[in-house]
């Protein structure tokens, strides 16, 4: 029996120590937004934040994430009332064609966001770079992701609120 | 026979030249009595085929096309409630469902009949033809950027503004008063000298009574409200929650999970399985093994021929695990010692034989041209086999129980599917049930059912729901290839460097057969093909042959201004000066990049044309170069799509067509060694990444034409614009995809060539 900490709600799965937390999640917890890519830590559409950080869960073992705090795109805009700020830049920019990889894109950025609240272009391409998305939506992904460091960078309610959340 | 070529359509005896429209007395009429039970529910009305009411007066926009990301389902919908004048806020829409009445009878007419003007008396007899053609022949297909063009044209907008029409007569019989005193706004009917005003719910009933109209008036697009604007696509907020739901997203009770591996080289046949240590794998059920099929050509052929094996688990990982345990072999078929270098081998050999040349085009002489010519140039292309690599590896859910199947899958063609699926179980097609779900994309993939099938032989099998997935691994060595081309030119300048003769000659030819064609004014043209068939599948990919023919003329054609000591944009502008349209396209691009203006050293700049399905595509790309490393910096992008029902929606596709060439042109490289695919997942099987990714800037032109499409024309056209760039850079003529195999950092000096 593995315990982990999905979303803030514990759950625990009997299953082998070593399957990774990706078919985990979607097989046995019926979360399915996280989504199946490569299998190699390639693409990036699996990931997930563990502890506020983003890992592929495709290449991370159950049995490495007990009872860490693991957080999925499911679970992404339960800190705010509705939308993660990201989430609705994602709508504002028209950014998903498919929408596949999506989920992933928008957990690092989310990851990003948290660590950096002012990204530069090159803070985005290198916290980015572990996600493919096919469609080719890159420039939309860019632009939302800079409204939205922008607006957290000058809106000072929105700061104060984000910097309350990091040193929380 | 599930072909789906021109050809074959044409082949099945339904359609004979000028037997096409004389003696076919077999009008749509009224459908929507007949197709009501399919798709409405308890107080919903269908007023005709593609659109209902409900009696909140919210409107349901039946469509016949998969989303893929493309927007279709969206632009199509705006194309209904425009010419409906619905009030948007009270749109939706939903999926056609996969059963024959909802063949995409449109499309096959748009496919057929390109841009052939029929007469409206005549329309209605048409239109009847190509629904049973459609029927027969499973189409429901998205691709070849037709959803627009085709089905969006000849059905949405006929279904919208026939459904007005319907309408206007059924109040107007109410209220009896005039019908064309009756306007209509916003979902609601007015009649204004009685001041009277109704919702459209008010009057469903009635006008679905009345049959529509193949002919109704179409609004000037002056009137037009929601086509052309910016509107929110409706699938994206699912999208950014991880709640939209794609094919591998449906689970079902007592569901098992499969994995698959196919022959290795194409077409292997299993001679001995040994499955007993697979068999030994914690969580693994069962073992099937899965035969290949006998026919294996054309745009759907939709079986390849190889046996495979599926190991059924109780997850996706417990049946990876077990697959690498299993210990195959492969009788090969004699097919093993093929390698991309055997195969260009060939293509060369079989381009020099030039036996059995078929012509695409021939104009003027030239031999003659080319004798008197002051300059000949020649120069010989090549591209590699592609893979699609949809961010959703394939897969697909099955349930076969009790002489029924059920089936969950993302896929470009559901009527198709279900038809094949319903062959191979050897069921009726009625006892087979499609749900199309969500692709994570599709770029032609996801046309060929091989993958449905296989999840259906395996239920059939163990008599259980059975998820099959695909490893990426499988997903890039099984695809149907983009395939690999080789083409040869010969020009012939004359003394101030005009273009007297062009000849080209390349091997296999796909669809659309005007893809090689060249827009350019040349008096003397010779333009043709050889056979020379591989044991790699091929399949439609993105812009199908205009992916590789675009390379070709646009890179060639830039040699020929370098040649002519002419600005290649300059060069091009004069020999379309009887092209109005794409001149305008070509000076956009121009202008709006600044053609002219100087570039350091270490940039250049390259231009590019392109027309295809119905749209007119210039690029212009700007590079840096350093040492040997290219980055793409900027590209802009002009497209004339006719009239752009929905801008965003275009300028969306145009950047994704650009990104998906341009992974294809910098990296993009699927080879054969020992007779398989040495590939396999994005480690050497690169996909752009952000970092790498250039600003694009799109120009839209409505220039009022023909309307054409939008989820290809962009691919063509990035790759010779980038090569052009990287020449312009280097002095380095790109005659080979991908880019990376190209030590750009040594300096070729080609004076032979240029001076
Ligand atoms: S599926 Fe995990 S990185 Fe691709
Ligand atoms: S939106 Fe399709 S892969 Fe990114």
């Amino acid at each position: 029996m593995t315990t982990l900490i999905v979303n803030g709600i514990k759950q625990t799965v009997d299953v082998d120590s070593s399957m990774p937390l990706l078919w985990v999640l979607r097989e046995r917890l019926h979360l399915t937004g996280t989504k199946f890519g490569c299998g190699m830590a390639q693409c990036g559409a699996c990931t997930v934040h563990v502890n506020g950080k983003a890992i592929r869960s495709c290449v991370t073992s159950v049995a490495s994430v007990e009872d860490q705090e693991i957080t999925t795109i499911e679970g992404l805009a339960q800190e705010n009332d509705g939308l993660h700020p990201l989430q609705q830049a994602w709508i504002d920019e028209q950014v998903p064609q498919c929408g596949y990889c999506q989920s992933g894109q928008l957990m690092s950025a989310a990851a990003l966001l948290t660590n950096n609240s002012t990204p530069t272009d090159a803070d985005i391409d290198t916290a980015m770079q572990g996600n493919i998305c096919r469609c080719g939506m890159y420039g939309r992904i860019r632009k939302a992701i800079r409204t939205v460091a922008v607006v957290q960078h000058f809106d000072p309610a929105q700061s104060d609120e984000l910097k309350e959340k990091q040193n929380a | 026979m599930h072909k789906w070529t021109r050809r074959g359509f044409i082949s099945t005896g339904i359609i004979a030249g000028g037997g096409l429209i004389v003696g076919v007395t077999l009008p749509l009429g009224h459908r929507a009595p007949g197709l009501a039970h399919l798709v409405t529910t308890e107080g919903e009305t269908l007023v005709n085929a593609w659109v209902k009411l409900g009696s909140d007066n919210m409107a349901t926009v039946i469509v016949p096309h998969s989303e893929m990301g493309q927007g279709a389902q969206t632009a199509l919908s705006q194309m209904l409630a425009d010419e409906m004048d619905l009030d948007w806020n009270m749109v939706r829409f939903e999926e056609a469902p996969a059963v024959s009445e909802y063949a995409n009878y449109a499309l096959g007419k748009g496919f057929i009949l390109g841009n052939v003007d029929i007469p409206k008396v005549l329309v209605p007899a048409v239109d009847g033809l190509f629904l049973i053609a459609s029927k027969t022949l499973g189409l429901q297909v998205t691709g070849g950027s037709a959803s627009v063009r085709a089905t969006g044209v000849l059905g949405m907008r006929v279904a919208g503004a026939a459904a007005r029409e319907m309408l206007q007569s059924a109040a107007a019989d109410a209220w009896q008063v005039p019908v064309n005193e009756i306007t209509t706004e916003n979902s609601h009917l007015v009649h204004q000298p009685s001041s009277r005003r109704a919702t459209y719910a008010e009057f469903a009933t009635a006008a679905a009574e009345i049959t529509p109209s193949s002919t109704p008036k179409f609004k000037d697009p002056s009137e037009f409200k929601i086509m052309g604007q910016k509107v929110q696509r409706h699938d994206i907020p699912s999208k950014v929650d991880g709640s939209a739901k794609f094919a591998m997203d449906v689970q079902l009770p007592d569901m098992l999970y499969a994995t698959v591996q196919r022959a290795p080289v194409f077409n292997g046949r299993i001679a001995q399985l040994d499955d007993s240590a697979a068999r030994k794998v914690a969580g693994v059920v069962d073992v099937v093994k899965l035969p290949g099929g006998e026919d294996s050509d054309g745009l759907l052929g939709y079986n390849q021929n190889g046996d495979a094996v599926a190991v059924v688990a109780n997850g996706y990982w417990q049946a990876q695990q077990g697959l690498r345990q299993l210990t195959v072999q492969w009788d090969n078929t004699g097919n093993e010692s093929v390698t991309s270098e055997s195969i260009f081998e060939q293509f060369n050999r079989d381009l020099t034989a030039r036996k059995g040349r078929e012509t695409d085009t021939v104009q003027g002489d030239v031999d003659k041209a080319s004798t008197g010519a002051a300059r000949l140039v020649e120069a010989d292309y090549r591209v590699p086999f592609l893979a699609h690599a949809c961010m959703e590896p394939l897969n697909a859910t099955a349930h076969v129980s009790e002489g029924h199947c059920e089936i969950w899958v993302g896929c470009q063609n559901p009527l198709g599917f279900r038809d094949v699926v319903a062959d191979e179980l050897g069921f009726d097609a009625d006892n087979v049930t499609v749900h199309n779900l969500f692709m994570g994309g599709g770029f032609g993939r996801k046309a060929n059912p091989d993958y449905a099938i296989q999840a259906a032989l395996v239920s059939a099998k163990v008599g259980r729901p059975v998820q099959l997935i695909w490893s990426r691994e499988e997903d890039i060595r099984q695809d149907f290839y983009r395939p690999a081309v080789q083409s040869r030119f010969r020009a012939a300048l004359g003394e101030n460097g005009e273009l007297l003769s062009w000849e080209n000659t390349y091997v296999d030819k796909h669809e659309p057969i005007e893809a090689p064609l060249i827009p350019y004014s040349v008096a003397a043209q010779d333009i043709g093909h050889v056979a020379s068939p591989t044991h790699v599948p091929f399949g439609p990919w993105r812009s199908v042959d205009h992916s590789q023919h675009g390379f070709f003329i646009e890179s060639f054609i830039d040699e020929l201004a370098t040649a002519a000591r002419t600005d290649p944009y300059e060069y091009r502008a004069t020999l379309l000066k009887d092209k109005p349209r794409h001149l305008a396209v070509l000076q956009k691009a121009a202008t709006e990049a600044n053609w002219h203006s100087q570039l350091a050293e270490g940039r250049g700049r390259g231009i590019a044309i392109h027309e295809s399905f119905g749209s007119l595509v210039a690029q212009v790309v700007e590079v840096t170069v350093t040492e040997g490393k290219v980055s793409v910096d900027r590209v802009v992008v002009a497209v004339d799509a006719g009239f752009a029902v929905s801008p965003d929606g275009l300028t969306a596709q145009i950047e994704s067509g650009v990104v998906y060439g341009l992974t294809a042109a910098l990296y993009g490289e699927i080879s054969i060694a020992d007779g398989a695919v040495a590939q396999s997942n994005f480690h050497d099987y690169q996909a752009l990444r952000m970092a790498d990714a250039p600003l694009i800037e799109t120009h839209i032109i409505n220039s009022g034409e023909t309307w054409g499409g939008a989820g290809e024309p962009g691919t063509p056209v990035i790759a010779p614009a980038l090569a052009n760039a990287v020449f312009d850079a280097t002095g380095i003529r790109v005659r080979q995809l991908p880019l990376k195999n190209y030590d750009l950092d040594y300096r070729i000096e080609e004076t032979g060539e240029v001076a």
